[in-house]
């Protein structure tokens, strides 16, 4: 739990997910939302693709969601590859680009992604976000 | 090589003819990407390079760290492929090493450049040899020491010589031997901004 929380209601993590497209990022949401179920669930935003709709990483996209979902307890990040992984790094070494306690997640997108959304959901501190997000690394499925 | 200082104009003249060079080569740097990328790295760099010269058109930084680093901030916002973080982090890298100074000698330039390199290796997780950008940006670092001219053509010639490589970073690594008698392009547009750089210098 995060410091802040200890005298009420916690804010919740915030959740950015970056994909090369649009409609990726944007059904990985709805889909990790939608299984987190019931009740308040942690703030998810999707930056996918570029701005004009095509195939691509938004650096002002993703900063935008970032300060989108941005509650005071950290944003975690997970991307899919290639350039989603190295804009999200170039911006966190920038240091200014993203709200305070943005991370990248070492996570597989959509399995990570759920796995993220749900501990948030349950009121975790962003360590436990990263962690169980990064932990579905260890689901196989044969 | 000679001592003579450059300044805040000078790096403008660089990025302006950066921008030039990449225009005129950007349907090369296309064609090289289709075989063994995405098809868009001409298009990436053009868009990345029209934002920079119009940067340093409109508000020129004052010292040549400023237009570097602005520079590579504005290829971090706008070119939408994985060469805009990376070249990003080369010229920010670079513009940071070069600090507030007025003016810089060819050597504080090779240097705050051989920082940037480094930086890109750290962040794409690469070395010279993976046929990468590095493989063009290292030599020409390098061959800095001697000339402007001299870096251009090391960068060249370690554009060509990516040729031969197997891939092993980014999605021409996911082709394996297939990757193999292609030139890389991003190694190519990396030897684009030293022969940039030789130009403006003449």
């Amino acid at each position: 739990m995060s410091a802040e929380g200890s005298g009420g209601a916690t804010a919740p993590v915030g959740v950015v997910l970056v994909s090369h497209s649009g409609p990726v990022a944007e059904s990985v949401a709805t889909m990790a939302a939608g299984l987190a179920g019931g009740g308040a669930t942690a703030p998810v935003a999707a930056a996918g693709g570029t701005p004009d709709g095509g195939l691509g990483t938004s650096a002002e996209l993703i900063a935008e969601a970032a300060r989108t979902v941005d509650r005071g307890a950290g944003v975690a990040i997970l991307v899919d590859l290639g350039s989603a992984v190295l804009t999200v790094k170039a911006l966190i070494a920038e240091g200014d680009e993203l709200p305070e306690g943005s991370r990248l997640v070492d996570a597989p997108f959509v399995e990570g992604a759920v796995a993220a959304v749900v501990t948030a959901s349950a009121g975790a501190d962003l360590d436990a976000v990263a962690a169980a997000a990064g932990e579905a690394y260890g689901y196989r499925k044969e | 090589m000679s001592e003579t200082a450059l300044d805040a104009a000078f790096f403008v003249r660089w990025m302006t003819a950066a921008a030039a060079v990449i225009d005129r080569e950007a349907e090369r740097l296309t064609e090289l990407d289709s075989p063994i990328g995405d098809a868009d790295h001409g298009a990436n760099m053009q868009r990345g390079f029209v934002a920079v010269a119009k940067m340093v058109e409109t508000e020129p930084p004052a010292t040549p760290g400023g237009v570097l680093t602005a520079a590579g901030r504005q290829l971090i916002s706008s070119v939408g492929g994985a060469s805009g973080p990376l070249y990003g982090t080369l010229l920010r890298r670079a513009g940071k090493a070069l600090g507030d100074a007025p003016q810089v000698s060819a050597q504080e330039l090779r240097s705050a450049l051989g920082a940037g390199v480094d930086a890109v290796g750290q962040l794409g997780g690469s070395a010279p040899g993976d046929k990468t950008m590095l493989d063009a940006l290292v030599p020409g670092v390098a061959a800095l020491a001697t000339s402007f001219d001299a870096a251009a053509e090391a960068a060249e010639g370690g554009a060509l010589a990516t040729v031969p490589i197997l891939a092993r970073k980014g999605r021409a690594s996911y082709l394996g031997e297939r990757s193999i008698g292609h030139q890389d392009p991003g190694a190519t547009s990396s030897a684009l901004l030293f022969s940039a750089l030789a130009e403006v210098a003449k």
